[in-house]
């Protein structure tokens, strides 16, 4: 995957697309980052041609995601122009509109996965979150019929305050039913500026024993040890692939870098998706940024480890600047303070670390 | 399944078991021209021997190692006789 996301970059091809279809939900967790009543979403023949363009420019993995698409009444017709298309399909969801009748049908369309939110494995522990009473028991039993459907099933929990304890009963409640499982200790701050969600993130102390668990990292020591020499090869790599070989799309039509990287590049209502990616002054910019241009990253010891979000910089100021989030995780991951730490003025951030942890094949990566 | 060709390479991902295959040129043609009557042999001497200028011998042994490969993973399915119209 990493060969092909390197190909991708060196042909400018956007790989991944990652589009919301809607940002309506019909549940309102309390970390959510989205304005539930943005209007004016792309219709159907919009997104029929979105694909066809991006199918067009070499695009291949299709996030859809929300919001919940599931309240798009014409979910199942976009997913089958996409696959008509050929692109591989990933949908994110909470499930609750899921029967069996929409099992069958994803299944039958060729889905490759559909990833689901579970808070915790205690009800009131998940619907506490979801702010909708019911939500994890009508969840799990959406998952069980994708899974007798024959679907590849991830089990997503996002890791806060109130549920920081809850990932072992989810993760071996994934087991048993068959699913994979990831958890992601990162809130992202509201995607219109609000930061204040961000003190939803765990402790630093809660954080630590999630990075000394073999069940989540692999092997402890080497996920633990201190960041090596920094060369010319870590300082003229880029930041991660959003804005290189992927991107985002809001209902509405903006183009980003990625969801947690809402620098507007476009609109696809104004201009035609391709003619934004390979045009756009602001791609150009984003993909134009190596690590030697960071001013404060590429003194720091942890510049060739560092899971930096170019996205979270960016909604931290500039992005040529650090990610706070991420100089904390490097820290609390090593014990050995980041360049920007050691800045006059520096606070911890309320914002957190920003860490992906794959369950069922131990791994830890940064998104985008 | 899922498919690309984008510059004459195909990126194919099996959803069943998540296997993402990557393409160069020769498998990709190869794979497109795979219509479920033509004999591997008639591909690789109509549409790869005379575009990639290889050794007959070395290009019907690495299609049929290609073809098991795909077969393996429910991307092709590899048939003794012509798939019926």
């Amino acid at each position: 995957m990493e060969s092909l996301n390197r190909r991708a970059m060196d042909m400018g091809l956007p790989l991944s697309v990652h589009i919301d279809l809607t940002w309506r939900c019909n549940e309102r967790c309390i970390h959510c980052y989205l304005d539930h009543d943005d209007p004016d979403e792309l219709s159907t023949g919009e997104l029929r041609d979105l694909l066809d363009q991006m199918a067009e420019g070499g695009a291949f993995f299709l996030t859809l995601s929300g919001g919940e698409i599931f309240l798009r009444k014409d979910l199942f017709a976009i997913i089958e122009h996409a696959r008509l298309r050929g692109f591989d399909i990933k949908l994110k969801t909470n499930a609750l509109l899921i029967g069996q009748k929409e099992a069958a049908r994803i299944a039958a369309l060729g889905v490759h996965q559909v990833q689901i939110s579970v808070y915790s494995h205690v009800p009131e522990v998940h619907d506490a979150i979801t702010k909708v009473p019911g939500s994890l028991v009508k969840t799990l039993q959406a998952i069980r019929l994708l899974r007798a459907a024959g679907i590849h099933v991830v089990i997503a929990c996002v890791l806060m305050k109130p549920n920081v304890g809850a990932f072992e009963g989810v993760q071996s409640m994934a087991h048993e039913l068959g699913a994979e499982f990831t958890i992601d200790p990162t809130i992202t701050p509201h995607i219109l500026g609000d930061r204040s969600i961000l003190d939803l993130n765990i402790e630093r102390e809660e954080l630590r024993k999630l990075f000394e668990t073999e069940s989540l990292v692999g092997d402890v020591e080497a996920f633990t040890a201190a960041p090596g020499p920094v060369d010319d090869e870590i300082l003229d790599g880029t930041p991660c692939s959003a804005g290189h070989s992927s991107c985002y799309i809001s209902p509405h039509g903006d183009v980003y870098p990625c969801v947690q990287f809402p620098m507007t590049c476009g609109n696809v209502r104004h201009e035609r998706f391709l003619d934004i990616w390979n045009t756009s002054e602001a791609f150009g910019e984003v993909r134009s940024i190596r690590a030697r241009d960071l001013p404060v990253c590429s003194s720091c010891g942890h510049v060739g480890s560092c899971s930096r979000c170019p996205g979270l910089a960016y909604m931290e100021g500039s992005m040529y600047g650090p990610s706070s989030a991420d100089c904390e995780k490097s820290f609390v991951r090593t014990g050995i303070p980041s360049a920007n730490m050691g800045r006059a003025g520096y606070s911890r951030p309320g914002s957190g670390p920003l860490v992906q942890i794959a369950g069922m094949a131990p791994a830890v990566s940064a998104c985008g | 399944m899922a498919a690309r060709v984008f510059r004459g390479e195909a990126i194919i991902m099996n959803p069943a078991d998540s296997t993402l295959f990557n393409l160069n040129e020769t498998a990709t043609a190869i794979w497109l021209a795979a219509d479920g009557r033509t004999a591997l042999r008639s591909i690789v001497e109509r549409d790869i021997l005379p575009a990639f200028h290889v050794d007959r011998e070395d290009a019907l042994r690495d299609a049929g190692q290609f073809a098991e490969d795909l077969a393996r993973h429910a991307i092709l399915t590899l048939r003794t006789e012509p798939e019926a119209e």
